[in-house]
């Protein structure tokens, strides 16, 4: 697959797996404010995935929509990071999955609004206005939660636990992201791994919260290989496309 | 200590120029919580470029029961209302 087509896949593929999952919150979350906040960070990354699809389309010229690649693909040819697979468990998790992410999320936008690709770049300037917002909200809760009372404490440290040997596959990169690099593409993403660290490492702290030491770090999504959630989740996703192919609203 | 979060008023500016208006209330734990559920809750249609949240019991109100006493006296003095001039055509929209 062209290189172009691969990575605009990665990345909306990670933002609609991540908008799904948020979207199960709604009408769960613990508290009505929180959970039309969730529901809101949901329907801007489906918003984003939208676009990269668009731009994955254009670039592959075989005429799939959106909705083609949302709902027709199966688990190996879906790339997103395991991270946002991973199941919701509590709330705890949720806030910790969305954190990591945006963690990522935002200077990987940061790095894409200076790409010199027409399209990506437009679409980094439009979305980092929408993840800078996420990113505030999910700081200050994972700080709040973590600074928090004992067993706030305790189920933050639980999803980090959980969640962190994930986090790496965020910033898996291969001969894709080398290719587009030396096109001129992608910008220098060493940069958004620096980022990644001088944020979690700052913000870890500050809500006293402990990165596991094991140095377990699990990545493939990137390239189709997913954890046992997934099948799940693209289950839920796909069943009434699949089931009425050619439905309309 | 009550485990239920207080009560905020939000306040959104719909434009430049405009006065802030009340448009509802929210729970969270603190103002600046409170700024943030206000933003996803009433902002989310594009409604303001600012908003101001106040702690509903910082609010003082005069008792409903007073109504009667606080309010009724202007009732019957409608010529405090400046409607009772004529304005000429070249003025304008007033």
């Amino acid at each position: 697959m062209d290189p172009l087509v691969t990575f605009c896949l990665r990345m909306g593929d990670t933002t609609l797996i991540l908008g799904q999952q948020t979207a199960a919150w709604c009408g769960h979350a613990p508290v009505l404010e929180e959970d039309i906040a969730f529901a809101n960070m949901g329907l801007d990354l489906i918003g984003q995935t939208q676009l990269w699809y668009e731009l994955a389309s254009e670039a592959e010229g075989k005429g799939r929509t959106p909705d083609d690649l949302a709902f027709f693909r199966t688990e190996r040819q879906f790339l997103n990071a395991q991270l946002v697979e991973r199941p919701n468990v509590d709330f705890a998790h949720a806030l910790m999955r969305q954190y990591l992410f945006d963690a990522w999320h935002l200077p990987m936008q940061e790095a894409l609004c200076e790409s010199g690709h027409d399209g990506i770049r437009e679409l980094a300037q439009k979305s980092v206005k929408e993840v800078r917002y996420h990113i505030d909200r999910s700081r200050d809760l994972i700080v709040r939660l973590g600074d928090g009372s004992d067993e706030s404490r305790a189920k933050m440290q639980a999803a980090l636990d959980a969640l962190w040997p994930y986090a790496a596959d965020l910033m898996a990169t291969d001969e894709v992201e080398a290719t587009l690099s030396e096109q001129g593409v992608l910008p220098d993403l060493d940069r958004v791994r620096r980022a990644f660290e001088a944020e979690t490492t700052a913000t870890l702290d500050r809500a006293t919260l402990a990165v596991p030491e094991n140095g377990h770090a699990r990545t493939g999504g990137r390239t189709g290989i997913h954890t046992e959630t997934m099948g799940y989740i693209l289950a839920e996703m796909q069943s009434i496309p699949r089931t009425y192919p050619d439905a309309r609203w | 200590m009550s485990k239920e979060w207080p009560l905020w008023e939000i306040f959104i500016r719909g434009q430049h120029g405009l006065s802030h208006r009340h448009v509802g209330s929210l729970h969270a734990p603190d103002a600046e919580m409170a700024l943030k559920n206000a933003r996803d809750v009433y902002t989310r249609r594009n409604e303001g470029v600012s908003i101001w949240v106040v702690e509903s019991n910082k609010i003082t109100a005069f008792d409903p029961d007073a109504a009667e006493h606080n309010f009724a006296a202007p009732k019957s003095k409608v010529y405090r209302h400046p409607t009772f001039f004529d304005i000429p055509e070249d003025v304008g929209a007033m």
